[in-house]
């Protein structure tokens, strides 16, 4: 546990100075109140209204975060074979063939469904 | 002899088990050095790549503040301080000022694991010039990475824009994409070390074999990227993804999305903090690529000739050295390459990056079990030539399908321009119908979605 001290040491360092920083940033700018320029920028156009909670988007990045976290996975699986791999030998490579083939059965199906296709 | 075994005989540098000795000052002194190296490396690193860039399309680029505008970028900082700190009536306030926070924090944390150089005498203590080292210190990096992400996507959600949710969302996705990749390209490098920790793959990759030339032992660079080229390309297109710079630096594509995610910030110190992780993030995908694949502290060949060049306080200077130049390989990109599509972008990630990756994986790592037990060539061998045509027959496969489905496309398309180009009610040219309904922002009545 102690590898992980100096981490702890200099997350307090980067937070400290993040917090100060966003903590001081109403002070030591100067205040004038404007109306336009409290609302969200679009160019000069009078802002969309947006959805209270968030609006909707695009489905297109809901897909591509799952993929992300299928993949993210596979990687995972792969790191701890890579490591070990030489005391696993052929009896690795077989089994990583057969993973990398199982996922790719995965990827081929969404790619032939346009998954990851962008228009 | 593999490297791993070599490195087992003789201790090149610090292994994990030298870490977590420190006492608690040290490791605030070197915790300090990081945050103030990287604090000084943004300052300077900023000035450096404008006047660089400037310099490559023949302007001065700064030189007002400071002897030839060294004093650019804290003049700028500054001037972030004495901005008014605009928060617009639309924003999710909380989110919104926890956004910045944390994207810094993840992007310091990422290069607590990177070595700067072997272990030294410090004010009486022998300690590795690096705060600390995990037995999973790259997946540590990765995690930090992906911490990031939230930063970007709470950013662009909290504003409530459309400019900077949309920043938001093609930033995040492009980052997750890409780090695929990254992750991927990493695999080559485990094989050939055995471990995640960073010390021990720099200590890795200390001893090449020899090349006899002319009488002449030459030794062979025992680098990763010599090995794992194809590896170190794709993490090389991979660390500008990650890092959104050009080619890729879609999010912020100011041409389309004014300020990506950011739009909403003022020029105040949150934005400073933005733009302060985005650099710190460009530094610490440039000192991994150095830990991994360049050799990490280790010096270049013709100075490791000489017997104290690995050893004390000199190799943070091969280290920081090599830093600048990664850093102007940056900086040399962004001043030759356009930027690229988002489809294109995401294509490239999705459909190039990670098959080349994977069947690359699968290679290096046939020739790693080659190389371990060679009694079982033959097998070997076999399992290689069935992944090699089972990569064939299935792009082929897919090459097929999809050009019967372009020309069926095209064909279809034919169709109906013929179709509309006789059509006198069209003007004879497709156009939208004039009736079409649209927003028009006179009163701020909410617009229900799919009627504009």
């Amino acid at each position: 546990m102690e590898l992980y001290v100096p981490i702890l040491v200099l997350a307090v360092l980067a937070a400290g100075f993040a917090v100060f920083s966003v903590t001081i940033a109403p002070f030591t700018g100067p205040k004038r109140w404007n109306r336009a320029k409290l609302d969200a920028y679009e160019c000069g156009i009078d802002p969309t209204p947006q959805p209270v909670g968030g609006g909707r988007f695009p489905l297109k990045y809901m897909i591509t975060a799952m993929l992300f976290i299928v993949f993210d996975i596979e990687i995972i699986f792969l790191y701890p074979w890579a490591v070990a791999f030489d005391q696993l030998g052929v009896f690795g490579l077989v089994e990583m063939v057969l993973f990398i083939v199982t996922v790719l059965v995965a990827y081929a199906y969404v790619w032939r469904r346009k998954g990851l296709d962008w228009d | 002899m593999s490297p791993t075994l070599l490195a087992a005989a003789a201790p090149d540098g610090p292994s994990l088990a030298d870490f977590g000795k420190d006492p608690l000052w040290i490791s605030i002194i070197k915790a300090l050095f990081i945050f103030v190296f990287l604090m000084l490396g943004v300052l300077f690193g900023v000035w450096t790549e404008r006047k660089v860039i400037s310099r490559m399309q023949h302007r001065y680029g700064p030189n007002r503040a400071g002897k030839f505008g060294l004093l650019q970028s804290v003049a700028d900082g500054l001037k972030f301080g004495l901005k008014e700190d605009l928060t617009p009536n639309t924003v999710d306030r909380v989110l919104y000022t926890l956004a910045p926070i944390i994207l810094v924090v993840p992007a310091f944390l990422a290069f607590s694991i990177v070595p700067f150089g072997p272990s030294v005498w410090l004010f009486g203590h022998q300690t590795p010039l690096q705060l600390t080292d995990l037995p999973v210190a790259v997946l540590f990096v990765l995690a930090m990475a992906s911490i990031g992400v939230y930063g970007i996507v709470l950013a662009g959600w909290s504003s409530r824009s459309p400019y900077a949710i949309l920043g938001g969302l093609r930033s995040s996705a492009q980052v997750v994409s890409y780090e695929i990749a990254m992750g991927l390209s990493f695999v080559g490098v485990f094989l050939f070390s055995g471990t995640l920790s960073t010390s021990e793959i720099v200590a890795s990759q200390a001893h090449g074999g020899t090349v006899g030339l002319f009488g002449l032992d030459i030794p062979l660079p025992s680098w990763h990227v010599v090995l794992l080229l194809p590896s170190f390309l794709i993490y090389t297109i991979t660390m500008l993804g990650e890092t959104n710079r050009v080619p890729f630096d879609l999010p912020e594509g100011e041409g389309e999305l004014v300020g990506g995610f950011m739009t909403e910030y003022s020029s105040s110190l949150k934005f400073a903090l933005i733009m302060l992780a985005e650099y710190v993030n460009v530094f610490t995908v440039s000192a991994l690529s150095i830990t991994l694949f360049l050799g990490g502290w280790r010096a270049p060949w013709p100075i490791s000739l000489w017997d104290g060049a690995n050893v004390g306080w000199w190799p943070m200077l091969w280290f920081f050295i090599k830093m600048v130049l990664v850093f102007m390989f940056f900086i040399w990109v962004r001043a030759s390459l356009p930027r690229i599509r988002y489809d294109q972008l995401m294509a490239f990630g999705w459909k190039v990056l990670i098959p080349l990756n994977l069947g690359w994986i699968l290679l290096v790592a046939t020739m790693r079990v080659l190389q371990v037990e060679s009694n079982r060539v033959a097998l070997v061998y076999t399992l290689a030539a069935i992944v090699l045509v089972g990569c064939i027959a299935v792009w082929f496969r897919f090459d097929t399908v999809l050009q019967r489905r372009r020309e069926d496309r095209e064909a279809q398309v034919e169709a109906e321009f013929a179709q509309l180009r006789d059509a006198p009610d069209a003007g004879g040219f497709p156009v939208p119908p004039l009736d079409l309904p649209h927003y028009h922002g006179a009163e701020r009545k909410e617009v229900p979605s799919g009627s504009n």
